[in-house]
């Protein structure tokens, strides 16, 4: 790896230092009460849940309990507290990868990237599944097989509410920095020797 | 493709009718086209107006907020008469509002609403508005609509040349109809030429806060100031207000002050008083008037009794003050987006005269004088005279201006709008009104930037316009294009009360700011439950205070009881949603005064004295969500000397 290669792997990794800032994940609630312009929204970041708007989380929190749904309670997720450690680790690791400069390792960060972004896929699936099922059986509204449970990516009505889950930007940083370390694994790859 | 075949058929439509329409009826129809017509006034469903139209709601004392072009009505803000939707003079936050040294007055008649300005521009700030009757100013703020303040007038009676805005709005002005007995005593009317006085107040506003002051007033010979404006640009240092009654007359005014050929512009140098007034001159006298406040951040008003006011005479601020002969009563005062020229409204005359400011400055320089009344120097009426309108119809009352040099004259007896030109005050055009138009209205008409697209007449009579409403009619507006050389009728719309003077400014001054919650952590009211585990009740002697809160779609307490006859009950009901357009309502059964309609954020307090013992409903009123209907709840009161001890129940 040359220097220019080992500077772009570092870019890669502090690419992550994104996710301090940026949501990764965004879900808006858009409804007749709440059209566009208006909608409510739910901001994901490694460290915090927020609303979109001043008072979002609030006033989506004050509809959810027709359905019985649990309050979400950003210091209820336990993720929230230590998420930012092993992104932190993960901007650890690549900066080493590029210090070191050994080629092999990029594949090897790569790898704990994807697999930490799976993991956290997953992790969001099932607090979705539990807002979405996990309902008072006191709750005004109560629809027989009816789940609440937002797309994991996409978007789904559910009962007056059309739910947008979509990527947002600190996800974007993720993608942005592993296909720079990809990048810098392809280029650095050894000459082929076409006249040896 | 499917929108387009829509629009189509829509315009098919409406082409079809207007053929029928044309086919059917004769003239006093819109001019134009009705297809025309309709499509210049259509703002399709989910769009929104170009301009918000504030307009006087006369003798209902409150303010009405149209758009246009629709003329759809948004609201009804509450100003001086109490209003019972809206809780205002019902609530204990808002009753002193309405409180004057007369102690508390439900109802006013509500003339001119004047826009707070920025260099001569309306700045979509403030909205002020007269209480003709009981004299008083209000300030309305365009953050979220309501009215903030309220003073009293001392010293004035029939408040009708008010209140008019300076260029940028250091002062509110405001001066009365009719002049009285200053200080107000026990005389024979017949005194009238003697001791009856007419004061024109100049209210200090401030800048940042918008407080108002009464910071003096002048006291003028016993004529009756009608109409006001300020000046703009060169003109900005001068008030100028037109006059009737210079026979001081005090009976059958109809004729006795209708007999001189001219009465009078006051031409009045506010800067110069200001200078005189910041050296001590003028008198302070003993006065009683209510200063009355609303609070942002207590939602809750308080009403102060003043009790002096510093004024001044002509005599105390030489060459500050002078009379402009002006044909026969006049009513309108107006002055051009130039500054230069000021309009009086001869309503009896036969003529617009049209005063010239720099032609005045050199009458004064020059001494172009024709004698004095009470030690103010009249000026000669030619030596002023920038020009007069010929033959503009009958009865000019208001004049405003576009801002292609034209202005525009209400014609009450023939029932017109005069269109002129400021070149050579010649006619240029002339289009009915139906009927007797009063005041007009171009937005931003009456500054130095007049948004020139529409006129708005205010009519008096409707007759034969609108399905008839038994004895007591609606009362209109009538919308015109003044975009090109001819005006062109597009539109008549109603309106409540009647319709005096209007604002209109495009709505991106005023839209963007608008609030759409209060901050319950700014919440200072004193009764205010910032969360539901506060909800509680507490007696004070017979007093009982209820600590409520809101939300959809419950209250807490819902069940309360110790509450015996007697008891003076008060519902403190804090609104807990922080979320756009969901007021929540309060009504008791019994109460005797209003509903509380209270926004997010705000507290309310209703009071409550129950007569009888037994349990009694209360609900919300305002239909809040899906569960609605189940946001209610019990009181129990028992009776007088009972022992039920206060309990209340906090969700289940």
């Amino acid at each position: 790896m040359t220097p220019l290669h080992r500077a772009l792997m570092a870019v890669a990794a502090l690419c992550l230092v994104g996710l301090f800032f940026l949501p990764m994940w965004e879900i808006t609630l858009e409804a007749p009460q709440y059209p566009e312009g208006n909608e409510l929204g739910i901001l994901i970041s490694i460290d915090k849940v927020e609303g979109a708007h001043e008072n979002d989380l609030q006033n989506l929190n004050g509809l959810n309990h027709y359905i019985g749904m649990k309050k979400i309670e950003p210091d209820s997720i336990p993720e929230l507290q230590w998420m930012k450690y092993i992104v932190g680790v993960l901007i650890g690791l690549g900066l080493l990868v590029a210090g070191i400069g050994k080629r092999s390792l990029i594949l090897v960060w790569l790898g704990l990237l994807t697999a930490a972004g799976a993991l956290g896929l997953y992790d969001f699936y099932m607090w979705e599944y539990d807002y979405g099922h996990d309902l008072d059986p006191h709750a005004a509204i109560k629809i027989p097989g009816m789940a609440y449970q937002p797309p994991l990516i996409g978007v789904q009505q559910l009962l007056n509410f059309k739910a947008h889950s979509w990527p947002a930007s600190g996800f974007y940083m993720i993608l942005v920095g592993a296909a720079l370390a990809a990048l810098t694994w392809w280029i650095s790859r050894p000459k082929t020797k076409a006249n040896a | 493709m499917k929108r387009l075949t829509l629009w189509s058929l829509l315009g098919l439509a409406i082409v079809a009718s207007a053929v029928f329409v044309s086919c059917s009826k004769g003239g006093g129809k819109a001019s134009v086209g009705a297809a025309d017509a309709a499509s210049a006034v259509y703002v399709a469903p989910g769009e929104k107006d170009e301009f918000y139209n504030f307009v006087s709601g006369g003798f209902s004392g409150q303010l009405a907020v149209y758009g246009l072009p629709s003329g759809r009505l948004f609201r009804v803000i509450p100003v001086f008469s109490v209003d019972p939707e809206k809780s205002w003079g019902f609530s204990e936050e808002t009753k002193p509002m309405l409180m004057t040294s007369h102690g508390f007055i439900p109802w006013d008649d509500a003339h001119h609403p004047d826009m707070s300005q920025t260099d001569g521009v309306p700045d979509g700030k403030y909205v002020f508005i007269n209480g003709n009757n009981t004299p008083r100013i209000a300030r309305i703020d365009l953050k979220d609509f309501r009215t903030k303040e309220i003073i009293e007038l001392p010293n004035s009676a029939g408040n009708h040349s008010s209140p008019f805005s300076t260029q940028n709005s250091e002062y509110v002005i405001a001066g009365t109809r009719f002049s009285v007995p200053i200080p107000n005593e026990d005389v024979s009317i017949d005194t009238y030429k003697e001791k009856f006085k007419g004061a024109l107040s100049f209210i200090k506003m401030d800048k940042n806060s918008g407080a108002f002051n009464l910071a003096w007033q002048i006291l003028m010979p016993g004529f009756d100031y009608d109409l006001a404006r300020c000046g703009k640009g060169p003109s900005g240092d001068w008030m100028f207000y037109t006059c009737y009654n210079s026979e001081k007359a005090n009976t059958m005014k109809e004729i006795n002050a209708s007999q001189n050929d001219k009465d009078f512009i006051v031409a009045v140098n506010w800067k110069k008083i200001e200078a005189f007034v910041a050296q001590g001159k003028g008198q302070i006298i003993t006065s009683r008037y209510a200063h009355n406040v609303y609070n942002d951040e207590t939602h809750s008003a308080t009403s102060t009794i003043k009790t002096s006011v510093r004024v001044v005479t002509p005599a105390d601020v030489p060459g500050c003050i002078y009379y402009i002969p002006t044909p026969k009563s006049p009513h309108g005062c107006d002055v051009d987006p130039s500054g230069e020229y000021i309009v009086g409204g001869g309503k009896l005359a036969t003529v617009i005269p049209v005063m010239s400011f720099s032609k005045m400055i050199k009458a004064i320089e020059s001494k172009a004088f024709d004698g004095e009344i009470d030690g103010i120097s009249v000026l000669k009426y030619d030596a002023c005279l920038a020009g007069e309108v010929k033959n503009p119809g009958l009865g000019p009352l208001h004049t405003e201006f576009d801002d292609k040099g034209n202005a525009y004259t209400s014609m009450f007896v023939s029932s017109e709008i005069t269109k002129w030109s400021l070149k050579d005050f010649k006619v240029i055009d002339k289009v009915p009104t139906y009927y007797s138009i009063g005041h007009l209205c171009i937005p931003g008409g009456n500054s130095k930037k007049p948004w020139g697209k529409y006129v708005i007449a205010y009519n008096k009579i409707t007759k034969d316009r609108y399905l008839p409403t038994g004895p007591e009619l609606t009362q209109s507006a009538q919308l015109y294009d003044i975009s090109g050389e001819k005006m062109k009728l597009l539109l008549d719309f109603p309106t409540i009360g009647e319709p005096h003077y209007a604002q209109a400014v495009p709505a991106d001054l005023i839209a963007p700011n608008s609030t759409k919650i209060y901050k319950i952590e700014n919440n200072k009211h004193p009764y205010v439950t910032r969360k539901e585990a506060d909800a509680r009740v507490e007696r004070k002697g017979n007093e009982v205070h209820i600590y409520m809160t809101s939300i959809r779609s419950h209250f807490a307490p819902d069940n309360i009881e110790g509450v015996k006859v007697g008891d003076k009950v008060y519902w403190h009901v804090t609104n807990l949603e922080q979320d756009w357009d969901v007021p929540h309502g309060f009504a008791v059964l019994g109460n005797n005064n209003a509903e509380l309609l209270i926004m997010p954020g705000e507290t309310s307090t209703a009071t409550w004295e129950p007569k009888y013992a037994g349990v009694y409903a209360f609900y919300c009123t305002d239909f809040c969500s899906a569960l609605h209907q189940e946001m209610q709840g019990y009181v129990r009161v028992s009776g007088a000397g009972s022992s039920t001890p206060i309990t209340w129940n906090n969700k289940k």
